[in-house]
């Protein structure tokens, strides 16, 4: 169905190949899933599929692709919209009309498709979707997971047979995200339809792959099952790395098959005590407390939250929220889209004025300062953190978070180097990787010292292993004696790094509890291993490992354990 | 099926209500209207009309607020007139206010700034600027009752390009402002106030650059859905085609300059010129339409009732050009000596034949009701004859629903 033959890609003269003499063949009918680090060309890649790079980018190609017969150098991507179709991560970037409706008819209009087969195309297509009570609605009224249907409709009702998208339930939360990837399975098993998807979080998807695209970093790429890229890939979901770490007989996809192994697993692990182990490999070399920015000295008692309330307009975001937050601790707060979360941590900057209640930080009451004031205790990395960028270099960026925290010149720059180590300084901030920028928000944020760090959703467009660092740095900061609240939709992110998980459903705290009391018993929540050793609340694979090392690990910093 | 209960009946698929084009021929009506005359009380009592159908028949939609900007810059309008009259001396008979008059020194000397402002030179002001603002008001209804993006639809291919634009800016611009209050809100968190150039470095740059990345991302979706299939066409064609529409359009403009300014323009300027404009138009479309291959999915009809709004607006406009023509003092009343203008009865009464899409256009459906409208539609088992499921809203019965009600009867009983 898909056919790349010696495909070259480089996007400038000079600059290394995107693709490397990528050559493989999909067939009709397959779930193909595309995994990679980031920045390792799996956007151009699926943008290869339909003529998108290079006749809309630019670039320079060599090889052919060619998709049902058609080949996409002749072919450039309007031509093949009834062919192939593509859905982007942010579905609302890519609507063109306004409703429901208009959008699953747009792609058929333009390809001049008669109207009474177009109204026929549409009824079905809001039923396959179920879509049908959404209809008339204006798209942008409408929840992520349904605008991500909407997308999905629209390029389905053009009757392609190839659907293409890239990381489509990265904006998410899990519920949503369900619903999408339900919606993409019954489209492959019911309609036939060949589907290519790329994933960061691979554990939601690689259960049902009929084959993996790897890429591998240098512009190669390999297709295979996906048995055989996980038992040899780096990027591997915890299921994956608990069964290669702990020598299950194959390499598990799903926590059905995991479990099924599993059950020696569990007697030995049967003893132990998940809280008395590590969830994450500590930093190498990194004792928290020799660190010049070190903020170990003088602990206060952390953040203190008491029945805040929000208002937007009639709408109640917070409704007397009560939190408690101790140095040292990291504290997770998940729930649905629209719980309040965001809210939350904008409240708590002072940015977004609440309409009552207090908080304070180590027993200073904070909530009728300005925002300006708050800033020298509480910082917020929002979810779109490049917005805080805005000079020409990350030099330039650095000095002016020193200048405005009025800390010596080179402290940010410092912290930075800590972060992510290795960026070039003159570099202009759009150019770095999103891993690299949200290192070099956090670092501006942590500049002067705050006792509170507040982020929100950080861990979007991260692959594994930027995932891991950012657990790492996010644990040694909230080690050095600060506070650190974090919004996540990442499950199996919060398994590795939160002390203290708050559940949030329309604006007030439904559940608090420590990560095993909510991850190890939670439906939604579980992370993967948790549901592998289940009844048992063992929550990361390191953290099984360790236990079966029987390394017990002495020493956790106060306020540790009961929330 | 008609559920029927005192209320205001809503049919619920035609959701979308009339078609654009009928909304502009009201507006352009509108605006011709208020080109042919400075009698502030005909002035006062159009823009109340186009107000009042504004507020009766807009929807929810995002452009439909838009109408509040026009308001204001009508409002700008008349006190710039009347800013710009004082200023640069307003001498008459009766005078209300003193000011000291200012020569200006040097070259400039011819000059002179302020002085006595008299009631006839406010009233001249007065009535030239409310004329322009009931001129922009018109096309500010029009703008807000017309979905832009359906008048759009109807773009001719061969002007695929100026659609794309067209398209993104109606998108991306409301998504700017979202950017704006983002930005400016991240800002915050620096404690970079900013004033200035730093605002326009810190804010302006953020958002236009992430405008920028959300015009590449929309217009490479459009192109990956077919937008512009039209390379089926051979350029040579679609290059003809586009000069022969821009020329169409070039000469419609100033043909309803002409016909506007019948006085001091050359009579070519006028309706020659604007049938030049539309057969040039119409020749080159069909030219290129039988090359494209397009189709709309349940397109806006233009039915008897766009008929009737088109009807309308062309009966007030010729009834004020009459007015014009046969009792220009009703029209263009002196603004000396002061004193109530009169009101001709003809040009009342072609004013107020604008009300006439309140009466003609369907109630407007607003996003929150049509969700529960479209969930009963779904929820009733259609037959194999597509009838048009009516719902009810409480409300007036005025004449128009109870005219659709009987058509709908008569259309239930033919089928």
């Amino acid at each position: 169905m898909i056919e790349f033959h010696h495909v070259w890609l480089r996007y400038r003269e000079q600059s290394a190949p995107v693709l490397r003499d990528v050559d493989f063949t999909i067939e009709d009918g397959q779930l193909v899933l595309v995994s990679g680090r980031t920045g390792s060309g799996k956007t151009t890649l699926l943008g290869a599929v339909n003529g998108h790079v290079p006749h809309f980018t630019g670039g320079m190609m060599s090889g052919s692709v060619v998709v049902d017969g058609l080949d996409t150098a002749s072919h450039p991507p309007r031509e093949l919209s009834g062919v192939v179709g593509m859905v982007a991560q942010d579905p609302l970037a890519g609507f063109v009309t306004d409703t429901v409706e208009e959008e699953l008819a747009y792609s058929m209009e333009q390809m001049g498709v008669a109207a009474p087969v177009m109204r026929t195309r549409v009824e079905e297509t809001l039923d396959i979707l179920g879509l049908a009570e959404l209809r008339g609605r204006t798209l942008r009224t409408l929840s992520g997971g349904q605008q991500q249907r909407v997308a999905i409709g629209s390029v389905l009702a053009a009757g392609v047979r190839v659907l293409v998208l890239d990381e489509p339930t990265s904006a998410l939360d899990p519920v949503s995200s369900e619903e999408v990837l339900a919606a993409l399975l019954r489209l492959v098993h019911d309609l036939g339809l060949t589907v290519v998807v790329a994933e960061h979080r691979l554990e939601r998807v690689v259960g049902y792959a009929d084959a993996m695209l790897a890429l591998r970093g240098d512009g190669t790429v390999r297709l295979a099952s996906p048995r055989e890229i996980m038992a040899t890939s780096s990027l591997i979901p915890p299921v994956v790395e608990l069964g290669r770490a702990v020598g299950m007989p194959g390499v598990p996809l799903t926590v059905r098959e995991a479990r099924g192994w599993a059950g020696p697993l569990r007697t030995r692990l049967e003893k132990a005590d998940p809280a008395s182990y590590d969830r994450l490999p500590r930093s190498e070399g990194c004792d928290p407390a020799s660190q010049s920015t070190a903020r170990v000295a003088g602990v206060g008692q952390g953040l203190d939250v008491a029945s805040i309330r929000l208002n937007y307009g009639s709408v109640m975001a917070l409704d007397g929220v009560d939190l408690r937050c101790e140095p040292g601790m990291v504290t997770v707060v998940m729930g649905r889209n629209g719980s309040g979360k965001s809210s939350l941590l904008w409240a708590l900057t002072g940015v977004v004025p609440i309409q009552g209640g207090r908080f304070s930080v180590d027993g200073r009451l904070w909530s009728t300062a300005k925002p300006r004031e708050i800033r020298r205790v509480i910082r917020l990395v929002p979810q779109s953190a490049a917005d805080l960028l805005y000079l020409d270099s990350v030099q330039a960026e650095c000095d002016a978070a020193d200048h405005q925290a009025g800390v010596p010149s080179g402290s940010c720059q410092g912290l930075l180097d800590r972060l992510a180590p290795g960026i070039d300084p003159v570099i202009h901030p759009r150019d770095l990787s999103e891993g690299q920028k949200l290192c070099l928000v956090l670092a501006i944020q942590l500049t002067g010292d705050p006792a509170v760090i507040l982020l929100d959703e950080p861990t979007r467009g991260l692959d594994y292993p930027a995932k891991t660092s950012l657990a790492r740095i996010l644990t040694d900061v909230a080690r050095q004696g600060r506070v650190v609240l974090m919004v996540t939709h990442d499950v199996e992110f919060a398994a590795v790094v939160a002390d203290q998980i708050l559940v949030m459903a329309q604006g007030q705290v439904i559940q608090a509890g420590t990560a095993e009391q909510v991850l190890g018993t939670s439906a939604l929540f579980a992370s993967q291993v948790a549901k592998v050793l289940y009844p048992q609340r063992w929550l990361t694979p390191y953290q099984v490992v360790e236990a079966l090392e029987g390394q017990v690990v002495a020493g956790r910093p106060s306020g540790w354990g009961q929330s | 099926m008609v559920a029927q209960t005192a209320g205001r009946l809503v049919v619920t698929n035609r959701t979308r209500g009339l078609h654009p084009g009928a909304w502009w021929a009201w507006a352009l009506g509108c605006a011709v209207v208020a080109s042919r005359t400075t009698n502030l009380v005909l002035l006062a009592v159009l823009i109340a009309v186009i107000a009042f159908t504004v507020v009766w028949s807009r929807t929810d939609a995002p452009w439909a607020r838009a109408f509040r900007l026009y308001v204001w810059l009508g409002l700008l309008i008349v006190v710039l007139r009347l800013g710009f009259r004082i200023l640069f001396g307003a001498k008459g008979s009766t005078v209300v206010l003193w000011l000291p008059q200012w020569r200006l020194p040097g070259v400039f000397s011819a000059v002179t700034l302020f002085g006595p402002v008299s009631a006839e030179a406010v009233m001249s002001a007065l009535q030239s600027g409310v004329q322009l603002a009931a001129m922009v008001l018109a096309v500010g209804a029009a703008n807000a009752l017309a979905n832009p993006k359906r008048l759009l639809a109807a773009v001719p291919a061969a002007l695929y390009e100026w659609g794309t634009v067209v398209i993104i800016a109606l998108t991306v611009f409301p998504q700017l402002a979202e950017s704006v209050v983002r930005v400016r809100r991240a800002r915050q968190l620096r404690a970079e106030a900013g004033r200035g150039t730093h605002l326009i470095r810190t804010v302006a740059m953020p958002v236009l650059s992430d405008g920028l990345d959300r015009s590449l991302l929309l217009a490479g979706a459009m192109d990956s859905r077919g937008y512009g299939r039209s390379s089926l066409v051979r350029p040579a064609v679609r290059r003809a085609s586009s000069v022969m529409i821009l020329a169409a359009t070039l000469a419609l403009c100033v043909g309803a300059y002409g016909l506007l300014d019948t006085g001091r323009t050359p009579w070519w300027m006028g309706l020659p010129m604007v049938v030049t404009g539309l057969v040039v138009a119409v020749v080159g479309l069909r030219w290129l339409g039988l090359r494209v291959k397009r189709t709309r999915y349940r397109p806006d009809r233009f039915g008897s009732r766009e008929a009737w709004m088109c009807a309308t607006a062309v009966v007030s406009a010729a009834a004020m050009m009459v007015v014009d023509v046969v009792w220009p003092v009703a029209a263009f009343p002196a603004a000396e000596p002061l004193g109530w203008p009169q009101v001709s009865l003809v040009g009342l009464g072609a004013v107020l034949l604008l009300l006439a899409p309140v009466v003609i256009a369907p109630t407007p459906v607003m996003a929150a009701t049509t969700v529960t409208s479209a969930a009963h539609a779904t929820a009733t088992p259609s037959s194999a004859v597509l009838r048009p499921t009516i719902s009810t809203e409480v409300g007036s019965t005025d004449l128009s629903s109870a005219q659709r009600y009987t058509a709908l009867i008569r259309a239930e009983e033919a089928s």
